[in-house]
């Protein structure tokens, strides 16, 4: 049979640089196997991405019939909360669809079949995010994008070059906070499988949160949003700025810009967490 | 065979005091749980060279399988060193990844939902194998394997022993320089147990891939393994050959005899002892080093012999009078075996 190949390491920066490359091109090798295998059932899929569509748009509903009564929330307008609301669905269901299934590791682990995973030239982040890959979850991250289309058009304010450029660095970061949220909370089931909530409560819930204005929420709240568990950096502090309105708990517009920062500080953090649950992995005893 | 000369007179897999320690929480009285500590693997150390292919035996619940897990990096060692092919598994795993093949014997690492030609399919490209060696790779072992009328069936349709002979193949698609198999022949019957031997006997033999097998069937390690290594609450306690291991655990054998009649236990016969009877069938234990033709003469000259087996003792049995004999064998370092002091 054929022999192994020498010089196949991945040593080096440009070694690390290709281990990346060969991540991604993993992700999106299992991701396309797993829409190949739901497309084979068109009409469920048709259907069920349509149910993720409705699902989450539902909560806009509940904002709009809000205004049908009142013509502000906490001073924001409709077209103001619809910027925020999309922003953060936007973010919310890009991080979803990306890596939201690691949430499912507990259960991996639970039947033994991380152990697998875990025997692939893949690192095995990317093969859990990837698998059972679905298209369907495109159903929140549309709704939230028509949303935030929506709004910009109707938004009262002069579109500088900066304010332009703020919206998709908004989605692109506030994606990492939220994908570093899924990942920490996964990370915290190689010790306690059964950690989900915690995590669905930060993810479902902080989006929940996002959608309003902060000055509908007691102070106290704002601020564990803002230092605790930074979701404010999603959409809340870059929005004002780019609406122009009053910043709460005196914090320096500044803040507006640190959202790559966070982002970033994030990812790292949830990357360590990461590593060190799987280093504590135990797998099962058969 | 890829790595420098250097790296070919290394062992391929080295451990050294390895250890592994699980705490698991265990609940006493009603409501208190208290912390409990399992030592699955405990100051292990063994090296293999290449191209060796190694039993790897012991009961339930020896450790065997904890072991394999440190190897490939699903574990991570709670002490000591190990290397695999220079590489220290649970630091590098997905580098490892590349050069190792595993089998799991109880779970299959084949994609679930698709035919078995997509998941090799899948195999190739996650491990960049070039087309060229693997349609060989994928050639050889479907023809060897008896592969071919399985290829387009999910892999939740096929049987156990046709899942296992797909997996066996998936894991050597990469050409690894190390292959791991964790009871590989568990739940097959006798033809396909037959067939995976020979495949492997090849692989090992023609490829030279290094290869570490557990099972609870001794005739696998009799039939593949030249070196078996028993290990017994996480420890060695034997590294060998079989005849060594049979001689190390001052083995005996059993002659069972059935007689026309029932009758008491038989008598007399120099060499052996009398210890079982169950109506006409009696079981006679003699020294695994003697003959059994005197015995089957001696027996036979004065009973009414009608019919008659010569038993060799299994692994377990094997096992569990080396741990409880006086005798047991010791493990040097570097492999041998000496009696112990
Ligand atoms: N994930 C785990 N958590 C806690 N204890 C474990 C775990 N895995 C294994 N053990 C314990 O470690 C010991 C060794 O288990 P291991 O699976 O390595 O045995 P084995 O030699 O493979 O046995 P078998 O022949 O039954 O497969 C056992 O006592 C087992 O209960
Ligand atoms: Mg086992």
């Amino acid at each position: 049979m054929a022999s192994t190949r020498p010089g196949w390491d991945d040593d080096g920066a440009d070694g690390r640089l290709r281990a990346v490359g060969h991540a991604l091109f993993a992700f999106g090798l299992i991701a396309w196997m797993w829409v190949r295998s739901t497309l084979a059932y068109r009409t469920s899929f048709v259907l069920m991405t349509f149910g993720n569509f409705a699902a989450s748009g539902l909560d806009f509903v509940a904002i709009l019939l809000m205004f049908s009564r009142v013509d502000a929330l906490g001073g924001f307008t409709l077209p103001e909360v619809a910027f925020l609301y999309g922003t953060c669905s936007l973010a919310l269901g890009l991080a979803d669809l990306l890596v939201g299934n690691v949430e499912r590791l507990g259960a991996r682990i639970r039947d033994g079949t991380l152990d697998t995973l875990l025997l692939r030239p893949v690192p095995v982040y990317v093969q859990i995010a990837a698998d059972r890959f679905a298209l369907r979850r495109l159903g929140r991250t549309t709704q939230g994008l028509l949303v935030l289309l929506w709004s910009v058009g109707r938004l009262d304010v002069e579109w500088t070059a900066g304010r332009v450029l703020m919206v998709p660095l908004m989605a692109v970061c506030g994606a990492v906070i939220f994908g570093a949220v899924y990942t920490v909370g996964a990370a915290f089931q190689f010790w306690a499988q059964d950690a989900a909530e915690l995590q669905n409560s930060l993810t479902y819930g902080g989006n929940a949160l996002l959608q309003y204005p902060p000055t509908v929420f007691a102070r106290d709240l704002v601020r564990g949003v803002t230092f605790i568990v930074p979701l404010a950096f999603v959409n809340w502090l870059p929005a004002l700025w780019l609406l122009g309105r009053p910043y709460p708990l005196g914090l320096p517009v500044w803040t507006a810009f640190l959202g790559p920062a966070v982002a970033a500080l994030m990812a790292a953090g949830a990357a360590l967490a990461w590593r060190h649950g799987v280093r504590a992995y135990r797998s099962t005893g058969s | 065979m890829g790595g420098t000369d250097a790296a070919d007179t290394e062992p391929l897999i080295e451990v050294a005091g390895v250890e592994k320690v699980f705490t698991v929480r265990r609940k006493v009285g009603r409501l208190r749980r208290a912390r409990h500590q399992v030592r699955a693997v405990d100051g292990l150390t063994f090296q293999v060279p290449r191209g060796e292919m190694v039993g790897y035996i012991g009961p339930n619940g020896a450790g065997k399988s904890t072991t394999i897990k440190m190897l490939t990096g699903i574990l991570t060692p709670s002490g000591g060193r190990l290397r695999v092919a220079g590489i220290d598994p649970s630091r590098e795993r997905t580098r490892l990844a590349r050069r190792i093949g595993v089998v799991f014997g109880q779970r299959t690492t084949l994609w679930w939902d698709l035919p078995l030609k997509d998941s090799y399919e899948l195999v190739r490209r996650m491990y960049r194998v070039p087309a060229g060696a693997f349609r060989t790779n994928l050639d050889r072992c479907v023809e060897l394997l008896d592969l071919a009328p399985l290829l387009d069936v999910p892999v939740r349709q096929l049987s156990l022993g046709q899942r296992m002979r797909g997996d066996i193949a998936a894991a050597l698609l990469h050409d690894p320089e190390v292959l791991y198999l964790d009871e590989p022949t568990i739940g097959l019957d006798v033809i396909s147990k037959a067939k995976v031997r020979a495949f492997l006997h090849e692989v090992n033999a023609e490829r030279g891939t290094t290869v570490l097998l557990t099972t609870h069937d001794l005739t696998d390690i009799e039939q593949l393994c030249r070196r078996v290594m028993v290990i017994d609450h996480g420890r060695l306690v034997f590294d060998g050959d079989l005849a060594g291991l049979r001689a190390a655990a001052d083995g005996e054998r059993l002659l069972v005899v059935d007689l026309a009649a029932e009758l008491p236990p038989i008598e007399g016969v120099p060499g052996a002892r009398t210890i079982k009877v169950d109506g006409p069938r009696q079981w006679l234990a003699f020294p695994a080093a003697d003959s059994a033709a005197p015995l089957v003469t001696a027996v036979a000259a004065r009973y009414p012999l009608v019919d008659l087996s010569v038993r060799e003792p299994d692994v377990e049995t094997l096992i569990a009078e080396l741990y409880a004999g006086g005798g047991a064998a010791r493990v040097a370092p570097g492999g041998a075996t000496r009696p112990a002091p």
